[in-house]
Formats: structure tokens, sequence, C-alpha cells
């Protein structure tokens, strides 16, 4: 094991990948010379040369649909949005093009490439730059999409996908790139997608989350020990594919559940998760399954006005508390 | 919806040896007319088969362009690729595709090229290198250019071509995509079918540059012909294929085209935005398989009895694609959810309507 930033965890991830397959090349603005506007490629560059690490215009729309395109002849690219706020304008190539297109030609193009960046909120960045973008990404069929929360599942889950075979939009946390964790150093570490990780066990209440709220939820089950509640937090790491068979175990074993993330509470990710747990666990619910989201509203500049939209661990409690009927 | 009359009504009297011209030999001539006859007979059975209900959804049909298809792609390598846009059935065709797989795929069959999932604007055929069949105007620009980064990536010498309509130039795609190919001197070469209507808007009423102007802001050489003179279009790309094979970076290329029938099924030959007038004088003056046979009259490398097998050869390959298409089962419900993924994950759900993973 080694201590690594959840920055240095990607790096790592990517170095280890493309020297693995010289299929794999990563492009994006600012990735190259200067190694990542959060020097998540720092050196790569000078280690694979610039057909493989390419700083592209800002142009997302046309690097995106290159990308796509280039995994339609053969190879593996990573994109990097500098954050998933101006993967907007990639959109129609990321739905249109690789989600589609695997099934639309019936299976003569797989599209094996990875959409990667940062996307929520992070300190006073306001509305256009504070959002959480998982949901229009889960929402496509054709699309898979990654949230890791720590150093570790950050290596492992880009190494996964990396090498899937399909489009994967793999979202990071701004606010996590200096986390430190324990990281396995075995180059073959891979965690699979799918398989969501019980971050904090306890039988009271489930919390379950993704991304970058995992780490509010563990402050509120931090704080809810502390009045003899005990609450497990289920990490999803990965929202399509998606564990349900440990979001049943954890709602069997609790009967109360409150769904944390960090984007808008309409068709949310929550949203889907809590339609699930009703129509395939409807009679292990001891009470109502809530949500936690952001506030239903663009991120506002001001600080005192961001804390109330954002979700915290004290919302978290007192969610957890009411379900607990406490 | 009358049919093409291939029937010459007049002799031309001029005698200048346009197949020298052009480098084409007459034999290589033939072949260019036998294959625009075919694509002629093949949209006309599409057209038929659409009116009595045989192919549904959106349709555009090419019939007016077939010299502009086979002028471009006929020079082409195998190993080279082609994209185009959704008014691709034939560009397919002339890429390699099996005139029947094309028909079956417009019939929604299971023998179609994309198994009957993606009609008739998403047409692929990975073997043959035709890479579909895309349906957002200008989309198909960016990935071309990514097929272009690939071919470079991998040091191979294969060159790719993108059609795109003139319409499309107007998206921003098709610039961030220009501009990049541009920087990074990649081997594709951009061709819009310029047929002077986007859908019903002329192309005039949209943009205050003229079609020619639109590469070279992006420091890319721009050309343009005349795609209803199949000869001149072959020896341009001929040349242009060499140019951008040899490593001289992209070319963006004004092929200049007419089409005789609206923008898709829905539409009438005419409509509201163009006179019918106008799409008479060029289906009379600027027919690219008229104009072609006329060239091969005249050199004597063929007569009318030669023009007429050729083309009972095209009618029989069109009806032959029909009955093959008809003949052809639907998908089986088994593959609704067939390809939707490329990998099934060992752990997790992917499908989340309660029936994918049955």
């Amino acid at each position: 094991m080694a201590t690594l930033t959840y920055r240095d965890a990607l790096n790592e991830a990517l170095r280890e990948e493309m020297a693995r397959d010289p299929d794999v090349f990563m492009m994006g603005e600012e990735v190259a010379q200067y190694d990542g506007a959060y020097k998540v490629s720092k050196g790569l560059l000078e280690e694979f040369g610039d057909m493989r690490m390419v700083d592209s215009p800002i142009s997302e729309l046309g690097f995106t649909g290159l990308c796509v395109g280039a995994a339609m002849a053969g190879l593996r690219p990573v994109v990097e949005f500098m954050t998933f706020n101006f993967a907007f304008l990639a959109i129609d190539q990321v739905i249109n093009s690789a989600a589609k297109m695997h099934y639309m030609s019936e299976g003569q193009f797989p599209m094996p490439l990875v959409f990667r960046g940062p996307t929520g909120a992070a300190l006073q960045l306001s509305a256009q730059h504070s959002q959480a973008c998982e949901t229009y990404y889960s929402h496509a069929p054709g699309c898979k999409v990654v949230t890791p929360a720590t150093p570790a599942d950050a290596k492992g889950l880009l190494k996964a996908s990396i090498r899937d075979e399909d489009p994967v939009a793999f979202m990071e946390g701004e606010l996590l790139y200096n986390l430190k964790g324990e990281v396995p150093e075995d180059d073959d570490f891979i965690i699979p997608l799918g398989v969501a990780d019980l971050k904090h066990e306890g039988g009271d209440v489930s919390i379950i989350t993704h991304g970058k709220m995992v780490h509010v939820a563990l402050q509120a089950a931090g704080n809810l020990e502390k009045d003899g509640i005990h609450a497990d937090v289920l990490d999803l790491r990965t929202i399509r594919p998606l564990d349900m068979d440990a979001i049943l175990a954890t709602v069997a074993k609790t009967n109360r559940v409150v769904y944390l993330e960090e984007g808008w509470p309409y068709a949310g990710t929550g949203a889907q998760i809590v339609s699930m747990i009703q129509e395939e666990a409807f009679d292990h619910l001891d009470a109502p399954i809530l949500r936690v989201t952001q506030a239903d509203i663009p991120m506002p500049y001001a600080k005192n006005l961001e804390n109330l939209a954002k979700p915290n661990a004290d919302r978290v409690v007192a969610a957890c508390l009411k379900v607990l009927y406490r | 919806m009358a049919e093409t009359k291939i029937k010459s009504k007049k002799k031309s009297t001029k005698k200048i040896d346009v197949f020298k011209e052009h480098g084409v030999s007459p034999k290589l001539a033939l072949d260019m007319i036998r294959n625009m006859l075919l694509y002629r007979r093949f949209e006309e059975k599409v057209e038929e088969a659409y009116a009595i209900g045989k192919i549904g959804g959106f349709c555009h049909l090419h019939i007016g362009q077939e010299g502009a298809c086979v002028g471009s792609i006929k020079p082409l390598r195998d190993d080279d690729y082609v994209m185009s846009a959704y008014r691709e059935h034939t560009q397919a065709i002339a890429k390699g595709v099996e005139p029947n797989a094309v028909m079956a795929e417009l019939y929604g069959r299971a023998d179609g090229a994309s198994g009957g999932k993606g009609g008739s604007m998403h047409i692929f055929n990975a073997a043959t290198r035709f890479m579909g069949g895309h349906g957002i105007v200008g989309g198909q620009v960016p990935l071309a250019t990514g097929i272009a980064w690939k071919i470079k990536y991998r040091k191979e010498d294969s060159v790719v071509i993108v059609y795109m309509g003139d319409a499309a130039v107007n998206q921003g795609a098709f610039h961030e995509a220009l501009n990049m190919a541009a920087v990074w001197e990649l081997p594709a070469i951009y061709v819009v079918e310029n047929n002077g209507y986007g859908m019903g808007t002329a192309f005039s009423r949209v943009s205050k540059t003229d079609m020619a102007s639109k590469a070279v802001p992006h420091g890319i050489p721009s050309s343009s012909v005349d795609g209803q003179d199949v000869l001149a279009t072959y020896a341009h790309f001929r040349d242009l294929a060499e140019e951008v094979r040899g490593g001289g970076g992209p070319r963006f290329v004004d092929l200049k085209t007419y089409r005789f029938r609206g923008h898709s099924m829905s539409d009438p030959v005419s409509g509201t935005y163009r006179p019918t007038a106008e799409v008479e004088k060029k289906k009379e003056e600027n027919d690219p398989i008229t104009i072609l046979r006329d060239h091969l009259f005249v050199a004597g490398h063929m007569d009318q009895e030669g023009l007429e097998a050729m083309d009972a050869e095209a009618r029989q390959i069109s009806q032959g694609a029909a009955d093959f298409a008809e003949a052809s089962p639907l998908p089986d419900p088994s593959q609704l959810y067939a390809n939707v993924w490329a990998e099934i994950n060992a752990n997790g759900r992917l499908f989340f309507d309660g029936r994918g993973e049955e």
C-alpha cells in the first residue's frame, strides 16, 4: 500500500494503462504541456509524447467527437473535460454518437472511451461552474457512469473504465484531488464496475450515496454515532452499472434509507434509487425514504448562500433522525 | 414520382475526348455509368417501397446526386474510410456494401446492414469501412476527424472522406473539426454535397459567404467541382486522395450537385422553396447519367442497346434487393436489448426497465 492523493492515484492509473496499451491516448484542454488544469496528467507528456497526450483547442464538441470517431476506428481515447460543466457543449457527441453507436450499428462499433473530469461544486464558483452532472449521463442507455470517492477507488475504477468496452463518464470531485488515502501498488489493481462499497457499517439506518458526498455521509455517520445511532454508508461507486444487490442488502438490514447526492432533486440519481427500492423492497421499509440534495436552485456565489444550497452532514443527520422517527 | 427516362433524345455534335482529358479509361467510364444507373434505379425502388409502406421513418433519396457519389468514392482504396450524413444509401453501396443489405436495412429486417436497428439514416458496415449513416447535421464531421486521427496515430496511409450537406457548414461541429484537422494535418477530405438547399432553405439565405470560402479561415485548401460531371469529379478526387495520402493534410471540396427529389420522402419535389421549373430544367440539363451517356455515345464506347442492357441489369439488382429485403425476417424480438452494451459487466445492473436483463 502507498499513501497517495486522489490526483496522484488518477495519474498512476493513466500512466499504467497508457504503458499497458498503446491504443490509449488522452486529449483535452491543457492536459499535456500544462500538466492538466488540476495536474492529474502531470508528467505524462514527457513519458508518452504528443500523439498520446494531446492539447486540444477549446472545442469540447469537436474534440469529444474526434475521440468518439477515434474509438470507432479502434483506439481507446481518454477525453478530459476540464470540468463537466463544459461538457454540455459536447453532449451531442456523448449521447447521440458514443452511447448509441454500438446499438445502431448492431454491434459493429464498440466505443471504448472514457470521458473524465471533475463534476460538482467546489468553492464559490457560482452557477455555471458548480453543478453535479451525473444524471445527464446515467439517463442514456449505452453510457456507463463512475463516481469514485477515494484515492483507491479513483485508481481502481479508472483502470477498469479504460479497459471497459463501452463509453464511461468518469466523474471526479474537484475538492477530492488533494484527499489522501491508501492505494494498492499492484499494476493490475482493478475495481470492477458495478460493485458498491460499504464505507461505514451500522444497523440502524442506511445512507446511500455516491462520489464526493460519501465524505459528507461519513461525517454524518460519525455524528450519529455520538447519539448511539449506527448508520450504514453505502457508496455506490458506479451509477451504471448499479449494484442493486448491495442496495437491497442494506435496506433489508436497516429498513430505513436516506439518499444523499450533490445534484438537484428532480429526476436525480436518488429519485431512481428510491423508485427501485419501493418496487423491489417495499416490505422492508419502515419509513418513507428521504433524499438530501442540493437546493433546487442554480448555485449562488455568496458564501453564506452557497452553504445553504449544498447538502451537508447536518441535513443528512436530520434526515436520518426523521426516518428513525426521532 | 415518374421514373427517370434514359432514352437519348439528342445527339451531341461536339467530339472532345473527355475520357482522355480526365484520365478515365472507357472501361472505367462504363463502370461508372453502370454504378450510376444502379444507384438511380435502387433509389427509385426505395421510393416505390416507401410509397407502399414497406419502408418507414425518415428517408432521404440521392436521386440526381449519383455523379457526386460515384466520382468521389470510386478513386478510393478498400482501406480508405467513408462516413456520411443521412442521405447515404448509395454511398454505402459505392463503398462496397451489398445493395441487398442496404435495402434490408431500409425495410427494417434482420439481414440489414445494421441488423434493422439503424434504418435509412444509420447504415453501417465495418468490413467495407463504411462508417455510417449519421442523423445530426454536422455531427459526423468531428467523428470522421477522429478516424483521420487514428490513421495518423497508427501511421497508416489510408484517407477518410466525410460527406455533409451544405447546411452542415453553419454548425459549430464543422468548424471545430476543420480547425483540428488543419492544426494536426489529418488525412481527411471534407466534402460538401452542395445541392443548394438545407432541407427547404437555400444556402444563400443562411450564409453571407460562398461555400468555397468556408474552409479558408482554417487554412485548408479548398476546391469546387461539378458533381453532375462524374468524369471531372473522379479526376478531382483521384488527385485529392493522393495529395492527402501523401501527407498533404486535409482538403475541403464544394461538390456541386442537385437533388431531383424532395429533402425527404415526406416533402414534395419542389415544394414552396424552389420552383418546379428549376427542378425540371436541372433534370433536363444536369442529370449526371445523361451527361456521361452522351459522352459515351459520342465517343462510340456505348450504344443505346448497351445502355438498355445495363439499365435492365440495374433494375434487376434493385428488384432483387427489394425481394431479398421482403424475404428477410424481421429482427428477432430477442435482439431488442442486444448490443446496447459492448460489455455486460459481471456486477451491477445495466438495464432499468425490468426487462433488459431477463
